[in-house]
């Protein structure tokens, strides 16, 4: 695999991980969509995350930029506790991008608006700059054409490059994507796979969760897989995907496979 | 005195026209500048409102929260819940004679309807910030955007655009309603058209004129509303930007150029 030779590219793990959780648990009421979650990502990795449907993939995702909050457990940045109440939240989720499966691009702006607005006022950057930037990674998805589009005038493939873009913008150490090619049609998907493997060959940090098995066998370093709120196995894409130990991997991944 | 109904209309304007204007001038202001009023306190209590308080938070910003929203609720629901005729009564009268202030005049009849219309507004906006998709507010916060960044480049001015048809509503409630303020005698339409109907009994008459000048302002100023509405949604088009230029024809603009004209002009 082509993509699997650029990993060593990639800068190299250091020795303390860029994310760590610890013992993470997260309840929505009596319902335990987490339970006890553990794990690392290192710099250059690229985590995807797979499972069925409410396995807390999603959750996750939300607990790890504080979207959600967690009922016990420790996020670690870089070795700081993000959940800690000393901890600036809003520094901290300027420098972990998050690219929704909805897109969430914002209505009353431009595309153009949508990925300087948080270069401006978050990062406190100068207009020029912002547009710099935003212009460099709207070419990178290729939706330079679109910058003075409204985010209702674009296709749903469209939408979620620009979101990418506004993440982008904002010079992330992590990206997190949540399901980002679940709500595009299927001609879509492509395109959109497309950007973020780019992103992942050029050695950005990425967790990703995601349905589509062929590209996260293709791109991740690493992946994990959930079953009813814990990370039930985890290991590199060859070993997960050719060789599953648990045997709920196995189910889970033939069902897939057989499609 | 002419005899006909059209007659006597006439004559009224003729003599009166002048305090009819005034009227309907006083009245006009009190409500456009009370509608304006009211609408920022909306924003304000409606941002208030719905600022999250999370688990993690500071004891003490949660605390001055809950009392600030205590405040705020019993503010709402005592001014939605009276008669603006008789709070003008109750505060006008009631500062004169308790508290000594004698107001001016213009002043009590903006804070009256300003008041008023903000307990109103309040619940508007905070429907209008509802109304947004939570994921709007979950976008700006992914970048780093704190409540007040959300709410103000975000989430306000999509709920402003739709609560727009609301803003029109009140404006136009003012309108009629400044005329409840003549039981603190403000000299608005109302007042004039019933002090002029007492000089030569024809009550008919003067509010015949009185209505239909009403009428020519509620309507000008939901035609005048309608017309921002079209303006806040903007382009239904938009130019693809281009950098091939054999593909510059209508419809487009030219993306090269245009960054060059820009690093020429610095």
């Amino acid at each position: 695999m082509a993509e699997n030779e650029n990993r060593t590219v990639s800068p190299a793990s250091s020795g303390s991980h860029i994310i760590r959780v610890e013992h993470l648990s997260k309840s929505f009421g009596s319902h335990e969509v987490l339970k006890d979650i553990n794990f690392n990502v290192d710099k250059g990795d690229v985590t995807c995350v797979i499972g069925s449907s409410g396995s807390g993939k999603s959750t996750l995702l939300r607990c790890i930029n504080l979207l959600e909050e967690a009922s016990s457990g420790h996020i670690y940045f870089n070795d700081a506790d993000i959940m800690s109440r000393e901890n600036n939240v809003h520094n901290y989720r300027a420098k972990v991008g998050m690219v929704f499966q909805h897109f969430n691009l914002f209505n009353n702006m431009t595309v153009l608006e949508n990925c300087t607005i948080g270069v401006r006022k978050v990062l406190k950057k100068d207009d020029r700059y912002a547009k710099e930037i935003a212009e460099k990674f709207l070419e990178k998805v290729g939706m330079i054409p679109y910058i003075n589009a409204k985010p209702a005038q674009l296709s749903g493939g469209q939408a979620q490059r620009v979101a990418i873009a506004r993440a982008l913008a904002m010079e992330p150490d992590v990206l997190l994507f949540d399901e980002p090619t679940s709500a595009l049609d299927p001609e879509m998907v492509g395109e959109v796979l497309d950007v973020m493997r780019a992103l992942a060959k050029e050695g950005l940090t990425m967790i990703i969760v995601t349905h589509e098995m062929a590209f996260a066998r293709d791109v991740s370093s690493r992946v994990v897989f959930m079953d009813d709120g814990v990370i039930a196995e985890e290991g590199s894409p060859d070993v997960i995907f050719n060789n599953p130990k648990n045997p709920r991997t196995q189910e889970f991944l033939s069902r897939f496979m057989n499609k | 005195m002419p005899a006909s109904f059209w007659g006597r209309v006439s004559f009224l304007l003729q003599e009166y026209w002048k305090s009819y204007l005034q009227g309907a001038g006083t009245t006009l202001l009190i409500a456009l500048v009370a509608t304006f009023v009211g609408v920022v306190i909306g924003l304000l209590v409606g941002i208030l409102m719905t600022i999250p308080v999370e688990k993690n938070d500071n004891p003490v910003k949660k605390g001055v929260l809950k009392v600030v929203k205590a405040i705020l609720y019993v503010y709402i629901e005592i001014f939605r819940g009276t008669p603006m005729m008789v709070q003008a009564m109750f505060i006008f009268y009631g500062a004169l004679q308790y508290m000594n202030i004698n107001m001016n005049m213009w002043f009590a009849a903006f804070f009256i309807v300003s008041i008023n219309t903000g307990a109103y507004m309040s619940e508007t906006v905070r429907g209008g910030i509802l109304s947004i998709d939570p994921g709007q507010t979950e976008g700006a916060k992914a970048i780093g955007m704190t409540h007040f960044q959300t709410m103000n480049y975000i989430i306000m001015p999509q709920a402003l655009r739709n609560i727009m048809p609301q803003i029109g509503n009140n404006l136009i409630i003012n309108i009629k309603d400044t005329s409840v303020l003549s039981v603190i005698s403000v000299t608005e339409l109302f007042f004039v058209g019933k002090s002029v109907a007492g000089v030569y009994y024809t009550t008919f008459e003067s509010f015949f004129i009185v209505s239909i000048m009403y009428l020519i302002m509620t309507i000008t100023c939901a035609r005048i509303l309608r017309h921002m509405e079209r303006k806040m949604d903007g382009n239904d088009n938009y130019d693809l930007a281009t950098e091939d230029t054999l593909a510059h024809t209508s419809g487009m603009t030219n993306y090269i150029e245009k960054k060059k004209e820009e690093e020429e002009y610095r």
